[in-house]
């Protein structure tokens, strides 16, 4: 345990700082809010065309929008860790390799510290903006106490699954001179694949039984879903599962690549 | 101790043209250019001692430091720190050793230096004790008492560097790579900082390696020189040796070029196999400014 006092105190250092940032919070949740409600306005449109072919409840999706909006910034691929980007790019990364840490671990304990700190600011005012809203584009309360209490653990769960993830783009990012092409890349595709431009229950039955193995299912797919007692019993059972797996998968194959990239790195500028 | 036999290290850098054309072209195939950046390092550095690492842009200096750090991995060549491989032992190797890149930073950009202190604290699992002795007198002597609260954005440079270099020295590393400390410092800073790495290594014997381009850096500091160019050693002596080797290479420039293209630049050897011939030019004359004679000598060398 002691020794991983270190990274908690990356942890601690970066969420602390992260806290700091609150105009962009501000701003960030206006504009969440609205986007919300586009979502929001846009799925009432589907649900009414055809009530017989819409796959969730109309209450369900309601909540999947806004606890999405809330914990955006936790679970985007994009637009966020830019510190580790730059600090790879601008050779400040030499810095970080003179020290007796694991850089995988600083670097995953950091970029979890950045994304709960700022999913912490804008999810507490968000969630009650849309606990306060009319019908039907009210937030709903979750399905039951356990429910609540799955979704907690899986959001971690899915947290851990979407930072190891984005490790693979840092580390792919020492092999390369500018990350950005991979970085666009990734995100657009993760964006799709993980549900956050349209739900996974939207997709069709093959598609979707396909995607909802991939690791992008276990990102936020699984604990928005539990939340509203979208996904339950042995389909939820299923969905946890997954995301352990994933979970474990992504971090053992992350090391190991961080370990081979370490040997050929090339710290850049002077 | 610090020995190094035969570093070398090169550099893919991919190349091409200007314009429109040449840019499509090197989307298919791209002209990859290998740079040696270290042919042939070799050195030997003992504990306690201070050795100024000089040379002009682009000689090998930074990728040196780099690979005794621990951070760059040579293609060839043996190196070892206090025993330890650097590149292969990086953790135990690093936890050892203290580095301050002058055109960088590694305290945390938005948060009270302080902060990062505390972070450090904890990387090296510096016990309480150590950790209050070691920022009671680095406080003192860089005078930090009113910069820890402060965020680093808001501190001048020189006020940065003093805190960079306190951040180095927490985990009493036994050696201190400096890469250019001095670096865009104004005179007041530049004097407390050599005033500072002076009396670290005399009264804690901390083994200091220094590059920088400003030769009163090596003045106040070293009494070791080794010059660098184009990746190879080309002078490990003292500044006097220095002062000799501008002096001969002045003359010589003067005769006709043929004898000036021929002179040897492969290795320490250049001290012996070059006489000082010219009683005429005493070595290092009082009027030549210490930049002179180095820019002087760079230029004989061909090495800038």
């Amino acid at each position: 345990m002691r020794a991983y006092k270190k990274y908690f105190s990356f942890f601690r250092l970066r969420f602390n700082m992260g806290l700091q940032y609150r105009v962009a919070a501000v701003s960030g949740v206006i504009t969440q809010i609205l986007w919300g409600l586009i979502e929001c306005l846009t799925f009432l449109a589907f649900q009414q065309a055809d009530p017989a072919a819409y796959p969730m409840t109309f209450s369900a999706t309601v909540s999947y929008v806004w606890l999405r909006e809330a914990f955006f910034s936790a679970f985007s691929t994009w637009q966020t860790d830019g510190e580790v980007f730059d600090s790879i790019m601008d050779g400040g990364i030499a810095y970080e390799l003179c020290r007796p840490v694991s850089i995988y671990n600083m670097w995953f304990a950091r970029t979890v510290a950045s994304r709960i700190s700022m999913a912490t600011l804008r999810s507490i005012p968000l969630l009650t903006v849309a606990s306060l809203l009319p019908r039907p584009f009210r937030m709903a309360l979750p399905a039951s106490p356990q429910h609540f209490i799955l979704f907690a653990i899986t959001l971690f769960l899915g947290l851990g699954v979407t930072v190891a993830f984005c490790m693979f783009t840092y580390i792919l990012a020492f092999f390369t001179i500018s990350p950005q092409g991979l970085r666009m890349m990734f995100t657009s595709l993760v964006e799709f694949l993980s549900g956050s431009i349209i739900p996974l229950p939207f997709m069709p039955g093959g598609v979707r039984a396909f995607l909802e193995l991939l690791p992008f299912a276990g990102m936020f797919n699984v604990p928005l879903r539990i939340y509203s007692g979208d996904l339950s019993g042995a389909q939820m059972l299923r969905g946890i599962g997954l995301q352990c797996f994933w979970f474990v998968t992504l971090l053992v194959l992350g090391k190991a690549l961080c370990r081979a990239a370490e040997k050929k790195v090339v710290v850049q500028g002077g | 101790m610090i020995t190094t036999e035969h570093l070398c290290k090169s550099y893919k850098v991919a190349k091409r043209n200007a314009g429109m054309k040449e840019a499509c072209k090197a989307l298919f195939r791209r002209e990859v250019e290998i740079i040696p950046a270290l042919s042939d390092v070799s050195f030997t550095i003992e504990d306690g001692e201070m050795v100024g690492y000089i040379g002009p842009n682009g000689a090998g200096k930074s990728s040196t430091i780099k690979i005794l750090s621990g951070i760059l991995t040579p293609e060839s060549g043996s190196c070892f720190v206090d025993g330890y491989i650097p590149w292969k032992n990086r953790k135990e190797h690093v936890r050892r050793i203290g580095v301050v890149f002058g055109q960088r930073t590694q305290l945390w950009w938005d948060v009270p230096v302080i902060d990062s202190f505390e972070l450090l604290k904890d990387i090296y699992s510096i016990s309480p004790q150590e950790y209050r002795n070691n920022m009671e007198e680095l406080t003192q002597l860089l005078h930090l008492q009113e910069l820890l609260k402060m965020p680093t954005r808001q501190l001048s440079l020189g006020q940065r560097m003093r805190c960079e270099i306190a951040a180095s020295l927490l985990h009493s590393p036994k050696i201190l790579f400096l890469d250019e400390p001095t670096i865009g410092l104004d005179a007041v800073s530049k004097l407390a900082v050599r005033e500072f790495i002076l009396r670290l290594n005399q009264t804690h014997k901390t083994t200091v390696i220094l590059t920088t381009h400003d030769m009163q850096d090596i003045e106040a500091l070293t009494k070791r020189i080794i010059l660098i160019g184009r990746g190879r050693v080309l002078m490990d002596g003292t500044l006097e040796d220095m002062r000799e080797l501008a002096a001969v290479h002045g003359t010589v420039s003067e005769l006709p070029s043929e004898e000036t293209k021929q002179m040897p630049v492969d290795g320490a050897a250049i001290r012996q196999t070059v006489p000082i011939v010219h009683a005429g030019l005493e070595a290092g004359q009082g009027d030549k400014s210490l930049e002179r004679i180095v820019a002087a000598l760079y230029q004989k060398l061909d090495i800038v």
